[in-house]
Order: C-alpha cells, then structure tokens, then sequence
C-alpha cells in the first residue's frame, strides 16, 4: 500500500510536469513568433533635418536595370547618419506596394559605418538577406544599388563592404559574392554598362 | 545535506512500493523532456521494382514499430478497415487481418506469428519493424530481403549490385560498374571521397572492405545504416568522380592537376602562373594525364539548390542537366572538357576554383539559371577592391585582374552566337564567384526561361540550344584565346 502522503505528492508533482510542460510548449510558440514580426519593426526612428534632393539608383526587374530617381528626403547633418537615411529612402520604395524590385517584408538597413579612409560598411538585416530572391541578375541589381546610391551621394565613398547582422556573409542569396569589398568605380562603370 | 539524505534513504526503506512511485516519476519527467531534445530519426527504406520510398520508425515499449499501411501503400491497391480490436488490410487480392496486442496475423488465411505485439493507434496499424521480413512475402505474394540492422527492405529482385575495378595506370582510375544507374550524393573531405545511395537499392560487394594496392587509391569500403548505403573511397590525393553509361558507371580519379608554373599552350605562356589557393597552397601535385582545354562548372549542387525556380524545379537540377548538354557539344567539337560536378554533389566555390585553376585549361564556363528575364545573360567577373598581384604571388581574390580581357572577348562571341540563333542576350559584369579566383578565360552563363513559362527551363530543345550555342562560341573564340583545342 503506498503511504497517503507519498500518493499526494505524486500527484502534484504530475500535476506540476503537466503544467510545465503546457508552459514550455507555450513559451516555445510565443518564441517562434515575434521572429517575423520583429523583423518589420522599424530600427530606428524617422530621420529629423532639412529636406534635401538626393539621387537614389532603383533597380528595375523588368528592365533589368538601375534608374536614377530623384527624391527629396530628410537629412541630418552627421555623414554616417545620412548615408543610413539614404539606405532606407531606396529601401522604402523596395519594400512598396509598387516596387520594381521586390525585397522581403522586414528588409532594413540596420546601420551604415563610414570608415576614413573612403570605406563605408553597410549592415544589413537578416529578413534582407533570408528574404531576398536567388539568382545572379537579381541579387546583383541589389548589391550595386545600394553601393551607387551611396557613392552617388556620399562623395568620398571609394570602397563599399557589406554585412548582414554585423557578420560577413558569402553571398547575399546564393550568387552576389558579399565576402569581398566592392571597389565603387567599378560599380559605378558596371552600373553605366547596364543602361 | 548529509541529514536530508539519510532521511530520503530512511524513506525509502521503509516502503518498497514508495520507490515503484518515484521511479515512475522519474520515467514521466525522462519522458516528458525527451521529445525535445530528440533530432535523430529513424527511418526504413523501402525498393520496389518501380519505386523506393523512406518511413518514418517509432519507438513503442523499448522496441522499433513502423506503419503497415505505408509500408505497402505504395506497391500496391490497399484499403483497410477497423473492428474494435480487429484490423483488417487488404491489399490487392489478398486480407489480411491483424488484432491488438496479437502476435499472430490471418494473412491470405494462414495464421503467421511475429515477433511483438500488433498496435492499434487511432485506426492506424502498427507492427514491429523486425517482423516485416515475415509478414511481407506473404502478404506481398513476393520475395522480401530485409536488413533490420540497416534498416533497408528490398522487395522482388531489385538489387543494384557493385563490381569495382582499379586500373593501374598513370593516375590510377577506380572504375565502378553498377547493374542500373545510379545518381548519389558525393562528398569530397581530406583523404576520401563519400557516395551515399538513398534512392538505390545498392547492396554490398562481396566484402564491406575492398583494397586496390594503390598508393593513390588504397581502398574502399561499403556501410549501411539508417536506410542508406555508403560507399567511400579513400584516396592520398585529392579525388574526383566523374559518370558515364548512363550512370552506371562511376570512375574517381585524382583531381585533374599539373606542376605549378605555366601550363604549356595557355595563352601566355611564361606569364600568369596559377593562383594559390587557400586550402592546398603549395602542394606537389602529379601531371595531369589529360590537357582539359574547357571547364564546365554546373552551379550549386547538393545542400545548396540554388534559386527555387518552381515548386518543382531547382537551379541546381537545371545547370547540371545543362552542363552535361555542353560537354557533349564541346566534345563533339574536338574540345576536351571537364565538368566539375557530374552528380548531386556539394562543391564550395573555392574548390570549383582549386579544380578549375589545377586544371590549366584555357576557358572555364559557370551555367546558372533564374526564373526571372528571359535568354540568357552571359558575366565576366567585376572584381572586389584591393588584392594587389606581385610578380609571382597572386591575391586569391583578384587572381582573374590579368585574364579579364580574355574573358570579355570569349563572352563576347559566346553572346554573339546567342543573337545569331535570336535568343535574347545580355553581357554583363558581376561579384560573382568563383570568376574572380580563376587564373584562366571565365565566363558565367544564366539561362532564364525563353518565354513566360520558368518550366520551359527543362525543354530538352532549349536546353540543347543554350549547349549548343556556347560550345559554336569557344570553339570560334579558340585563335583570340590563342590555343587551338
């Protein structure tokens, strides 16, 4: 006969497994999903300063191209904080509705280092990379935008390097090589061969 | 705590029946917490004369059990029906009927006792894994082979069988023959080359070792477990594998190599030597028994799928089926060449790099392939900042900065064949590796549908068309690269 007691504290301490064991499946669920949806928060708050014109380099699926758009957008006066703006500014039309170069819901621009001397170091997000489709052309048309975007309004940018969550990454979605640093004249000229 | 566990033990002794509580407790939280951290499935692989297929294994009471009905679902017309304790199958003329908690089935009207326990789960038979070598040929009408070990299960006469042959020549070739085609997945690590069969019913040679006497290839050795068949090779050098007869046979070699220093007839000879490579700087390697003029380097492979193309489709599917095209028209045009990946293989790109610059061929073309656009666009590298090449000593990755005029004439007349055939064509520059660590001509090719439909991508025609198109490209770029094939 087992003792009354030894019977009550079995039965609690199943009762307490149980319990654990809805908690944990239930921490692990909640866990899963704030990945995606922390993905499309904002990393920083919207830029403050002058409106100024700057030209952003947009990538065109259909035509296969970058083209050069005018745009009027805030901002600040520090240099590493306006090339970060100058990012988002091409990622929001990305990221539109009518984008002609889709990317990920949640692709960010987590911070751009401007390193004297000419070397700017872009930090991506992973939802841009995870999110971003395979193949030479489009993951090029990406990469080269970003970088004469930069060079085109930052003067002084000769070198661009590339990173996703603060790491070296080899490529950015299985073709465009992300573990070298991109010379910029040479974007520039890859840029004016592709119009 | 000395005095909190002599009390436990005081405890325990006074009740026995206390301790049968406490280790059931024991065995719910063990149980509780394992599902959690198990990874390691278990699986049974099935070969039929017209499909193979994998089960999943569950663990019931210590012991291995697997779904009947899946087991024979596939191979022929089965329905079953549950009576309370009673489960009945039947699968095509045949009933068999098994009950709860039996160990003995009424199958085709014999009784068959097995080892274990038949287990009813929400409708869902469940039997032991050892006794499907008894219950199948019964209920199946056909001879089964099974191997609860490995976990692999042949029914009929399926087997694929294996005869090896090494050929001592300069370098020596091990030459696999295989009864029907095979397409494993190959693996290259320091000092062997690994061949793992999961869709054929490969059985073992005559011994799990076989030895060649070579000092290249010294031996070889077969394993099974899991539901999947292993061959490996060991190799002191650098292997490769290459197939041919349809895929059943697979030759490895040493990895096409020559002395360091110019290759003879490559475009400059005395100029650029080959650039080192990360992973094998130096080493002396034997000279190559056959001058490659062509590498063709089919694109992803293995883990890496390259772009989803389609549901159904993978870049890595289509490149390889492309690169094999263009070998046969290369050859065809008396350029002898070399694929990198002749199978489902993983190849870094620094290896596709190592083979390709060990190799000293005159033109190295990567085949790609993307569901958006349509033709073809045709790359040469754009090469990264830095890496200054003096004299001798080449940076890794700008060893391409002394070919690239070379490679933009070859993409040139490989693009202008594209828009002779009226395939629509695009010559760019891209960061793409391995381009930029190749110390010979390269050229990148990216097929995108020729119409609307990515599926198209798989068109035999088309497919020929690209091939064929190249292949008419090099061998009239031949003079400007300066060596005849």
């Amino acid at each position: 006969m087992i003792p009354r007691h030894l019977q009550i504290a079995v039965g609690i301490l199943l009762l307490a497994v149980l319990g654990m064991g809805f908690y944990a499946g239930r921490v692990r669920g909640r866990a899963k999903q704030p990945e995606a949806a922390a993905d499309a928060r904002p990393v920083a708050p919207p830029a403050q300063g002058p409106t100024e014109r700057v030209t952003l380099y947009v990538a065109n699926d259909a035509a296969g191209i970058l083209r050069a758009q005018a745009a009027a957008i805030p901002l600040p006066s520090a240099r590493q904080q306006r090339a970060e703006e100058l990012l988002r500014a091409l990622l929001d039309i990305y990221v539109s509705k009518d984008s002609p170069h889709p990317l990920a819901a949640g692709s960010e621009v987590r911070a751009v280092y401007l390193v004297d001397p000419g070397l700017a170091v872009i930090d991506l997000n992973a939802a841009f990379a995870n999110g971003h489709r395979s193949g030479v052309l489009e993951e090029e048309l990406t990469v080269t935008s970003l970088i004469q975007t930069l060079a085109a309004n930052l003067p002084n940018t000769l070198r661009v390097k590339i990173l996703v969550e603060g790491k070296e990454r080899e490529t950015l979605a299985g073709h465009a090589d992300l573990s070298a640093t991109y010379d910029t004249i040479a974007v520039s000229q890859l840029v004016a061969q592709m119009q | 705590m000395r005095y909190f566990r002599q009390k436990a033990a005081l405890g325990f002794h006074r009740d026995s029946s206390s301790r049968a509580s406490v280790r059931l407790l024991i065995l719910i939280l063990i149980a509780a917490i394992l599902p959690l951290h198990s990874t390691d499935e278990k699986h049974i692989m099935i070969y039929a004369p017209n499909v193979s297929f994998s089960l999943p294994i569950t663990d019931r009471d210590g012991r291995e059990y697997v779904s009947l009905l899946e087991c024979v679902e596939p191979l022929g017309t089965v329905t079953t029906r549950t009576d309370g304790l009673h489960w009945r199958l039947h699968y095509n003329d045949g009933d068999s009927e098994f009950t709860a908690g039996k160990n003995r089935a009424k199958i085709r009207g014999h009784d068959v006792d097995f080892p274990g326990n038949f287990l009813l789960e929400n409708g869902r038979g469940l039997v032991p894994l050892v006794s499907l070598g008894t219950l199948l040929p019964r209920m199946l009408g056909a001879p089964v082979s099974f191997n609860p070990v490995s976990r692999r299960l042949f029914v009929g006469n399926v087997a694929t069988h294996l005869t090896a042959q090494l050929s001592h020549t300069t370098p020596p070739r091990l030459v696999m023959n295989f009864t029907a085609p095979v397409n494993p997945t190959i693996a290259t690590e320091p000092g062997r080359l690994r061949m793992t069969f999961t869709r054929e019913p490969l059985v073992a040679p005559g011994t799990p070792t076989l030895t060649f006497g070579d000092k290249a290839i010294p031996s070889a050795t077969y394993a099974e477990n899991n539901g999947v068949a292993e061959l490996t090779v060991n190799g002191t050098v650098p292997l490769m594998a290459s197939f041919s007869n349809d895929g059943r046979t697979i030759t490895v070699a040493p990895t096409p190599q020559q002395p360091a220093g110019p290759a003879p007839g490559t475009p400059a000879a005395g100029g650029p030597p080959s650039a080192p490579s990360p992973a094998n700087p130096a080493a002396p390697v034997p000279p190559s028994p056959r001058h490659y003029y062509a590498v063709v380097d089919p694109s992803h492979g293995g883990d890496d799928r390259g772009a989803a193309l389609s549901d159904t489709l993978a870049e890595k599917d289509i490149t390889l089926a492309l690169a094999r095209r263009l070998r046969q028209e290369l050859e065809s045009r008396g350029i002898p060449t070399l694929v990198l990946r002749d199978s489902d293989a993983n190849l870094s790109v620094d290896e596709r790099a190592i083979a390709t610059n060990t190799a000293h061929s005159t033109i190295y073309i990567a085949l790609h392939a993307a569901s958006d656009g349509r033709g073809v666009r045709v790359y040469t590298a754009l090469l990264p900042s830095g890496g200054e090449n003096n004299g001798p000593f080449i940076a890794w990755d700008t060893a391409q900065e002394r070919f690239v005029p070379l490679s933009k004439v070859a993409a040139q007349v490989v693009a202008a064949e594209f828009q002779r055939r009226q395939i629509s064509v695009r010559s760019l520059q891209a960061p793409l590796r391995p381009l930029n660590n190749l110390t010979t001509a390269a050229i990148a090719v990216e097929a995108a549908p020729p119409g609307t439909d990515v599926m198209d991508l798989n068109l035999p025609a088309y497919q020929q068309n690209i091939a064929s198109a190249i292949a008419t490209g090099i061998a009239a770029v031949h003079n400007q690269l300066g060596v005849a094939p």
